[in-house]
């Protein structure tokens, strides 16, 4: 529906034709300054939101980002073959770094920088996921265009997506390095520092062969006897917040789409305000007037628009740290899964045992039957068989035991990152909620001050 | 017109029909004072109109209060510009408004409050009250187009309408119904020529009025006689008159254009508005899930159920108010055509007989007959009538569209001005949040 609009809608682009009416040179000058006023305001608010992102973070324990300024400044596209031998286009971002002791001290030393790839995003991300399985992970910007709003483009070559690209990956690092835990990473540091070889140093710590046996594991379906009550309702918590964004972005676009199509269709007043000017001999004047300020409102909801894009993202990476929370109580009930089963094998051994010593078989068993049947074994292998069993109970209580421990210290770290990760959610988001507002207040500015310029042409028809 | 036990209408479970403010009314936002805008007293209760007629809501003002509020209000522009007025203050009012719906055996319908003001001595009494129906109306138009057909007659809104696609009693219908037959009467009072017309006099004088339905059917086929007959050809159409066609043709291409940007805007504002509210209903579920964040997502879920009755205020207007004047425009311009065609026609009838006349008097002497000369008095009035109405038709339709858009401008400042004003306190409230919490993270 919004196509027609498209088409039907005045072309305000077209300057030389506003140029060349009386009196609209000034209203031509007047939309572009609003125009790069609009820009102002965007770089504004999206600086405004880094700002106390970064505050909130720099706050939080020694960190790598305290040590050390990041970001990730630019993108360029570049062309190669790639490991089939295939000629591919491709997006590399600038990373730069800059030791954070010389700026304190007032040098002001050009950063240290090396370009990397989306994908080298990802293999840091996989790496760190493996390492640190109970520690709900920062994510990246989406990798592909999602709940995109009809007339914006789902193109990842396309400017403004890989803008906020760069945004996102900036914001990725800088969570990052300013986590407790994840800072302090070796292979963090070196993604930072060391532009050749980093890949292949990071697969030679064989991550991704537990990666694999991991990734298997948590796609299987299993049950947990007795799962950890906080987790389990953290996961909950979790499925909740992943279909309320999820929910949010879709009901957004929707709501975008429609925008869109009101602000465009007062278009066409522009053009038929003009064409009545021309029969008009007091009237014209401010008819042309007006109808030149319906042409700017409707041109005013392309960025509107753009800026909502940043609300977006900022959902978007709630909905991605939904499913990273996710993973963790997942790995967490892998884990527990594991210990009960290894808990379960422990008894069954011990019950074995129990049945060769004393001979009397409380359970049914094809061992009891074949007892009964053929006879009980030869007393040296029966032995034999009772050390075997005593050397499997004593590993079966010592896996056992670093079971336990390494379920019960999995989950003390999970809860401290997840409540920290509740904190963290609760200031972003809020803060999100306020730039929205801040958003929605812009455009009802512009939209009375409009209106009130077309007004005022009204009133000197 | 016998009135029955007036009831209230029945069907519109809402506000009582006769609380709906007039259209034009500065009731709720005070526009800038400008020349053409009433300033009066009780700013909430009273408001004005272009030519200084005050809708009566609730009360009928006593004639002092009217004459005072008069002094107040004033047309200097129109004044300075009307070829017929001499600066004369206007001495006659009228307004139409209090609807009530009456049911009978035979049918039901509504009758409006017809209430007048005068101090002409055509009239016996400074002050009348009638009520009339849309057929009344009809009637009165009918034979003023006949009586006078060298003037421009204002439109009426649509006679028939669809039973079963619009609701005929619906508080809506019957509100912009009135809304135009007040501007019509108003047209009518105001026109030099057409206020002096006895039917106009009847119309808002008489108890009963004697309409003699029959005669009234039959002036109509009369008029459509009149117009085909005669079968005279135009030799030349002066040029003030072809512009002015011209004019009408273009003018009422526009205002069709619009009418229809008008109603697209509408069903995208109100597909906009379904899927605003589905919006803010997802934020609502969302807050219900979340401690910390609770306040703030049920806060944007506020403002955005804010926005959505203010954008529902804005679309209701422009519907009521806003495109019923634009499609009584295209109305009026019809029947304006429809007087030059007349025009024409009478031109034609001069010229043909004029053409014999000449013949006859080159062949046998015969002196041109005074039918012919007649003819040429009517063509010289006809031409002059039209060009005063023309005149002061253009004078009005340049007020009335001023104030028409600068309506549509103030109703999307209140738009925006609503929901700019939730948003900002939302505001307010989540950055008093954000200090609090700072506050008890600290202690």
């Amino acid at each position: 529906m919004a196509e027609d609009v498209k088409e039907e809608s005045v072309t305000s682009n077209d300057e030389s034709d506003l140029a060349a009416s009386d009196g609209s040179l000034n209203n031509t000058l007047r939309r572009s300054s609003v125009a790069v006023m609009s820009q102002k305001v965007l770089t504004v608010i999206s600086i405004l939101t880094r700002v106390v992102m970064l505050g909130q973070m720099l706050t939080e324990g020694s960190c790598l980002l305290r040590r050390m300024e990041i970001s990730v400044a630019e993108a360029e596209k570049r062309s190669g073959k790639n490991a089939v031998s295939i000629q591919e286009t491709y997006t590399v971002y600038l990373v730069e770094t800059r030791p954070m002791d010389a700026i304190a001290e007032g040098h002001n030393p050009p950063p240290d920088s090396l370009w990397r790839r989306y994908s080298e995003f990802e293999l840091l991300r996989n790496y760190l996921i493996v390492t640190y399985p109970y520690i709900v992970v920062p994510p990246l910007p989406e990798k592909r265009a999602e709940f995109v709003w009809h007339k914006l483009s789902a193109d990842n070559m396309d400017p403004d997506f890989v803008e906020r690209r760069r945004i996102g990956l900036e914001n990725f690092l800088l969570r990052v390095a300013s986590h407790p835990v994840l800072s302090n990473n070796e292979m963090l540091y070196h993604f930072l520092t060391k532009e050749h070889g980093w890949k292949e140093m990071v697969y030679e710590t064989g991550f991704q062969a537990k990666a694999d046996s991991r990734l298997r594991a948590l796609s299987a379906t299993f049950r947990v006897r007795s799962p950890h009550k906080r987790l389990v309702e953290m996961k909950h918590y979790s499925d909740g917040l992943q279909s309320h964004t999820s929910q949010l972005l879709r009901a957004r676009t929707r709501v975008a789409d429609r925008l869109y199509a009101v602000y465009k269709v007062h278009g066409n007043y522009g053009r038929v305000f003009s064409e009545w000017s021309a029969i008009e001999k007091e009237m014209g004047d401010g008819l042309q007037s007006a109808g030149h300020h319906m042409d700017a409102y409707a041109a005013s909801v392309d960025d509107i628009l753009e800026e909502e894009e940043h609300y977006a993202d900022q959902l978007k990476e709630y909905l991605s740290y939904a499913e990273a929370v996710r993973a963790v109580c997942r790995k967490h009930e892998l884990s527990q899964f594991e210990l009960e089963m290894a808990s379960q094998d422990l008894i069954s051994k011990k019950q074995q045992r129990e049945e060769l010593a004393t001979g009397i078989v409380r359970t049914f068993s094809l061992k009891g039957m074949t007892n009964k049947l053929f006879g009980q074994e030869a007393p040296e292998q029966r032995d034999a068989k009772l050390n075997l069993l005593e050397e499997l109970i004593a590993e079966g209580e010592e896996t056992v035991k670093e079971k336990t421990a390494e379920c019960d210290e999995h989950a003390e770290k999970a809860w401290a990152d997840i409540v920290r990760f509740k904190d963290q959610k609760d200031k972003d988001l809020q803060e999100a909620l306020i730039n929205y507002a801040l958003m929605q207040i812009s455009m009802c500015k512009k939209g009375i001050q409009v209106w009130s310029n077309a007004k005022e042409c009204f009133l000197k028809m | 017109m016998s009135v029955g036990a007036p009831r209230g209408l029945a069907s519109s479970g809402q506000k009582l029909i006769t609380e709906i403010l007039h259209p034009l009314s500065a009731a709720e936002e005070p526009l800038s004072p400008g020349p053409d805008v009433t300033i009066s007293a009780e700013k909430d209760k009273e408001p004005g109109l272009t030519n200084g007629t005050p809708v009566e809501i609730s009360s009928p003002a006593s004639a002092s209060v009217l004459l005072s509020r008069l002094q107040l209000d004033g047309d200097p522009e129109a004044d300075a510009h009307d070829p017929f007025g001499s600066g004369e203050p206007r001495d006659l009012f009228v307004t139409v408004d209090d609807p009530k719906k009456h049911v009978s055996t035979m049918e039901t319908y509504i009758t409006y409050r017809v209430s007048t003001k005068t101090t002409r001595i055509e009239f016996d009494l400074p002050e009348y009250s009638v009520r009339r129906r849309y057929q009344d109306f009809d009637w009165l138009r009918i034979k003023l187009e006949d009586s006078q057909p060298t003037h421009l007659v204002p439109p009426l809104p649509e006679k028939f309408v669809m039973k079963g696609v619009v609701d005929r009693f619906s508080e809506e219908f019957v509100g912009t119904r009135m809304k135009a037959l007040d501007k019509f009467l108003k047209r009518v009072a105001d026109h030099p020529v057409l206020s002096f017309n006895p039917h106009l006099n009847a119309f808002l004088t008489a108890k009963d009025l004697n309409k003699r339905q029959g005669l009234a059917l039959l002036t109509k086929v009369g008029e459509s006689v009149k117009n085909v007959a005669g079968g005279y050809k135009l030799r030349a159409r002066p040029v003030e008159f072809c512009a002015m066609g011209e004019y009408l043709d273009t003018f009422s291409q526009k205002l069709g254009t619009i009418d229809r940007i008008a109603q697209r805007i509408l069903r995208e504002q109100s597909e906009y508005l379904t899927e605003l509210r589905e919006y803010g209903t997802v934020y609502s579920t969302w807050a219900g899930s979340e401690e910390q964040l609770q306040r703030p997502l049920e806060g944007v879920a506020g403002c955005v159920t804010t926005s959505c009755g203010a954008l529902e205020d804005l679309s209701d207007n422009m519907s009521q108010d806003f495109l019923p004047v634009l499609r009584e425009y295209i109305l009026y311009i019809e029947s304006m055509k429809n007087v030059l065609r007349k025009r024409d026609q009478v031109q034609a009838e001069y010229e043909g007989r004029l053409e014999a006349a000449v013949l006859r008097k080159q062949e046998d002497r015969t002196p041109i007959p005074v039918e012919v000369e007649k003819c040429q008095d009517k063509v010289e009035c006809f031409n002059a009538d039209l060009k005063a109405d023309w005149e002061r038709w253009q004078r009005n339709k340049r007020q009335d569209f001023k104030q028409l858009l600068t309506g549509m401008a103030d109703k999307n400042i209140s738009y925006y001005e609503k929901s700019q004003a939730a948003w900002e306190s939302l505001i307010t409230l989540l950055q008093e949040k954000q200090t609090e919490d700072k506050t008890s993270e600290t202690n």
